[in-house]
Parts: C-alpha cells; structure tokens; sequence
C-alpha cells in the first residue's frame, strides 16, 4: 500500500469519522449499522487508493460506499416494498450530499447523552461514535473489562434504535438539562468525577487529548452557548499544567508548587478569551465556575499571585450550583486555608467527614492542616488514610515524603526521643 | 413510531377516582388528555383500567393453574391505564408521557410497541 494512500485514509479517519457515522445513522438510529458499514468502506479505501490515487473527496468517497453497504443490508434484511423506500431515501442522500456530508455530530452527541441511556455508557459511547476510539481502550480508560464495556456499547446502541431516540438538538425546555448531559459527559472522558482533575492519574492520559476533541467538536458546533465554552476553557487550563504534573524524577507536583514555565502559556491564553467570550454571553453556570477558578491558579504563569480570595468566593459559587457537592466544599475548604489558615479552615472541614469517607484528597487536606495546626497525632492518622487511598505509586511517594518529614519534626520535638 | 405509554398511579390518585371532592377534576384531567391527543392524531388505542383491587393473577407451573388475587407486582404505584401511540422519536413520546396527569404524582413509562 503507497504511504499517500494510507495517510489519506488516516486523515480521513481522524477528521472525518465522527461525521460520517452520525449522517449514516441519524435516519435510521442505527450506530451498530452505520459503523459496520464505514469500516467495510475503510477497508474497501485501504485497498482501493493504493491504486487509484486517495480522491479529492475522501470523505463523500467513503460515505458513497457506506451508504451502498446499508442499501445492501436493507434489501437483505427487508420485504420488497421496504426495500424499495429505504432505496429511495439512501439514494437521494447520496445525490444532495455528494460533495459535504452534512454534520449532525451535535445531534448524535445529545443522543449519546440522553437520560434513556445509562449513564455509564454516555461518555464511552461518544468516544466511540463521534470519534471512533476503539472499545478496548475505552475500556482499559475507564478501568472495566473489555466485555463488559462492549457490553455496555451494544446494549446502549440498542436502545437508541429501539426506543428511537433521536439525533436532534432538544427544544428550549429540556436544553439546560439535556446540555449539562452532554457536557458532563465528555468532562467524565477527561476526570471521573470523584477524582481530582488537577490530579490526574497517569492512566487517565489516554482520553485527555480525546475530550479535548470532542469539546473542541461541541465549540465548533454550540458556541454560542457559555457553558459549552466554559467546558472548552477548563479543559484547556487543566491540559495546559500537564508537563509540570511530575517533576523530572516521576514524582508528584501540586499545583502551587509547579513551575510555571513548564504551563503551556499558549493553551492558557485560549482558555482566558474562550472565558471572557462565555462570560459575555452572560449566564453563569458550573463550568464557567471551574474555568474560573483555574484561571485564578494561572495568573502566577503571568508573574501575579494567587487571589485566593477570589476563589473562595467561586468555589461557594459552585457549591451552590452543584447543590452542596461535597466535593466541591472540599475543594472550597483548602482555599479558605490559603486565604484564612489552617486554624480557620479545620472547622469547615468537620461537616464534611461523614461524606468524605471515602475520597482520599479529604484525608490529604485533613492531614496537611492538621500538621500545620501542629496536631502531631491526628496528622499521623490522616497521612495513614490517604497514603492508604492514593491513586498511584507517585502520589504514595509525595504523600509519604510529606509525613516523614513531619514525623522527623515531631520526633526531634518530643522529649527524650532519641 | 408506535410507543406504548403505561400509567402507573399512587393510591391517592385511585381514590381520588370515586372521591365525589375530587372526581370532577380526576376524570377532567384525564379527558384533557385524551383530547389532545386525539387532536393530534396521536393516538391509536388504550384503556383505563379498573384498580388494582379488581385485579387477578394467573400463573401456570408444573402443568397447575394458579390464580392469586391482586395484582403482577407489590409495589405503590400501580397500573391505571395504558395509551397507544405514534410519535416521531423517543423524544415526542417522552413529551406526551410527561403531559399524562399521573406524572406529576404517579410515574409514566413510554415503551416502543413490537413492529410484528
């Protein structure tokens, strides 16, 4: 196979992908179909282009043979008179939209995102359909089996085809909640929820570039919507810290003591006007809350303190647009000691206990302002519970560095230690 | 498509029923419904039904016929009634299941019918 051929049918993979399925499918509802037959066309171009030069129009050449691979499977599948219609409807596709294939990725991400389908297949089927990532390292991605996730995608696949969910944009009432759906579920393709973005585990790398992507669709598609472009600028923030995560010995780096020229100034700046466009639309929500928050943690690449003040105050935003999320008042919680103290933040992170059980960064914060408070045996603790619960080998190490230095202090302090 | 559209109601909703207070506005809510959805041509079928205390269950294992008194299943909401109807996607159905007076109280499922 000549290189151009191959290189042709990648780009046309990668750009075009996501494109073809969802105009493929969006008649009919049928993903499990409509992505059968653009691999059969895929294959068909691998061994097609190599002789006949790539085509101007790689992705109407591939969407020509899909399509004819359908109208194959409708005439097998289907009595004469169905037959005969789906022909006709396939057809005249194919002659309107002979040189651009009508984009209806938006419509198929709300449908990837809707409430009939469970919420554990959204993100994976989105990564799957609008962008084509394979099944097993969605699954490796998200830590279930292979199977299983296939599973998931089949029955998921199903039921948009059964109970017919549409490929439509939903109307005005609906619009907030079903968007939040969508948004939500290509922010999980980036960090589950539980897990602290800003401490990313190393596994989770493979989808970071993959929800750029599908946010960087969603911009292209809804921008005039501020949370679209709220999402858009986290997203670019948080990617923008990713080389000053580790330091050079693989070790974990928290976000006030990285350094600043290892940011990605360039992403910083993008997130900064997708912001300040968001918030000119004027309606404030969750993303733009967290955008927010994390441009105040980058001012210190433009040489400004942190304005911790600030991001209390929008972390009690947040808290109030999440409902309480307890997360969240964590979150809240270890701003309020940078701005207040640890004196004066130990007492807002007692309420949060009895939530937090769990959750390893609540342990964290709890053992680091417990040592600064000088409470010598409840820090010892709280280092036990979260080296206990860290995520990975590099956050165990930064952890257990931190106690045994605390440790050494205590001992040096304690009379007759030795 | 076509969608089934499955009314369950809570108890207070049953009673309200013969409720001579509140009839009036029970079966009126109803017959707005249903009104509607004829004037949209949405609808091909359905039935109210009587509650569940009027219901019998039937079972046959090991070659016996078991009839039980009551209903299929224990829970509080219970099945009232049932429409038919056809709508474009998952989306028009969900719209009308959610016009269906029991949903604000009871619960509504919408479930494609088997094209045979």
């Amino acid at each position: 196979m000549t290189n151009e051929a191959a290189q042709a049918a990648e780009r046309a993979a990668r750009e075009s992908y996501g494109r073809l399925v969802a105009f493929l499918a969006a008649r009919t509802r049928d993903l499990a179909a409509a992505e059968d037959a653009l691999a059969d066309a895929f294959a068909s171009a691998l061994r097609v282009w190599p002789q006949t030069g790539a085509p101007d129009n790689p992705a109407a050449w591939l969407y020509a043979v899909a399509q004819r691979r359908l109208i194959d499977q409708a005439r097998r599948a289907r009595t004469a008179d169905a037959y005969a219609t789906e022909r006709a409807a396939l057809s005249s596709d194919i002659e309107e939209n002979a040189l651009a294939i009508p984009d209806r990725r938006l419509g198929l991400m709300f449908a990837c995102a809707h409430p009939a389908i469970d919420a554990a297949a959204r993100t994976p089927l989105m990564l799957q359909t609008v962008l084509g990532v394979p099944a097993d390292r969605i699954a490796a991605a998200f830590l279930v089996e292979p199977a299983a996730m296939g599973q998931r995608l089949v029955r998921a696949k199903r039921k948009i085809k059964e109970a017919g969910i549409p490929f439509e944009i939903p109307g005005p009432d609906e619009w907030d909640e079903r968007l939040g759906a969508v948004l939500d579920a290509i922010y999980a393709a980036y960090a589950d929820g539980w897990i602290d973005a800003a401490d990313a585990d190393a596994d989770r790398v493979e989808l970071v570039s993959e929800a750029l992507w599908l946010s960087e669709i969603l911009t292209a598609l809804a921008a005039h919507h501020p949370e679209v472009l709220g999402l858009r600028a986290l997203l670019l923030h948080l990617h923008a810290r990713r080389a000053a995560r580790r330091d050079a010995n693989g070790d974990y780096v928290p976000l006030d003591a990285q350094d600043t020229s290892l940011w990605d100034v360039d992403a910083i700046r993008d997130a900064e006007r997708l912001l300040f466009q968001a918030g000119r639309l004027g309606r404030l929500g969750r993303f733009q809350l967290e955008a927010a928050i994390q441009s105040a943690h980058a001012s210190r690449a433009f040489g400004r303190r942190v304005d911790w003040a600030a991001i209390v105050q929008l972390y009690e935003g947040l808290v109030t647009i999440t409902g309480g999320s307890p997360v969240v008042a964590l979150n809240r919680v270890a701003a309020l000691a940078h701005r207040d103290g640890p004196a004066a933040a130990l007492p807002a992170l007692e309420p949060l206990a009895e939530f937090l059980q769990g959750y390893q960064p609540y342990w964290a914060l709890r053992a680091r302002l417990l040592e600064e408070v000088g409470d010598a045996e409840g820090a010892r603790a709280a280092y036990a519970e979260a080296i206990a619960r860290a995520p990975n080998e590099a956050a165990k190490t930064f952890l257990r560095k931190r106690a045994a230095r605390f440790s050494a202090n205590v001992e040096r302090d304690e009379p007759g230690a030795s | 498509m076509k969608y089934a559209i499955l009314v369950y109601e809570t108890p207070a909703e049953f009673a309200e029923r013969e409720d001579p207070a509140t009839a009036g506005a029970y079966w009126g809510a109803y017959t707005a419904y249903n009104t509607a959805l004829a004037q949209a041509s949405a609808v091909t079928g359905g039935a109210g039904l009587t509650p569940p205390h009027a219901a019998t269950t039937v079972r046959i294992r090991n070659g016996k016929r078991a009839v039980a008194d009551g209903p299929y299943s224990d829970t509080k909401e219970q099945l009232g009634g049932f429409f038919l109807i056809t709508a474009e996607s998952l989306d028009a159905a969900l719209d009308w299941a959610a016009k269906c007076p029991a949903a604000m109280r009871g619960a509504v499922e919408v479930r494609p019918v088997l094209e045979m």
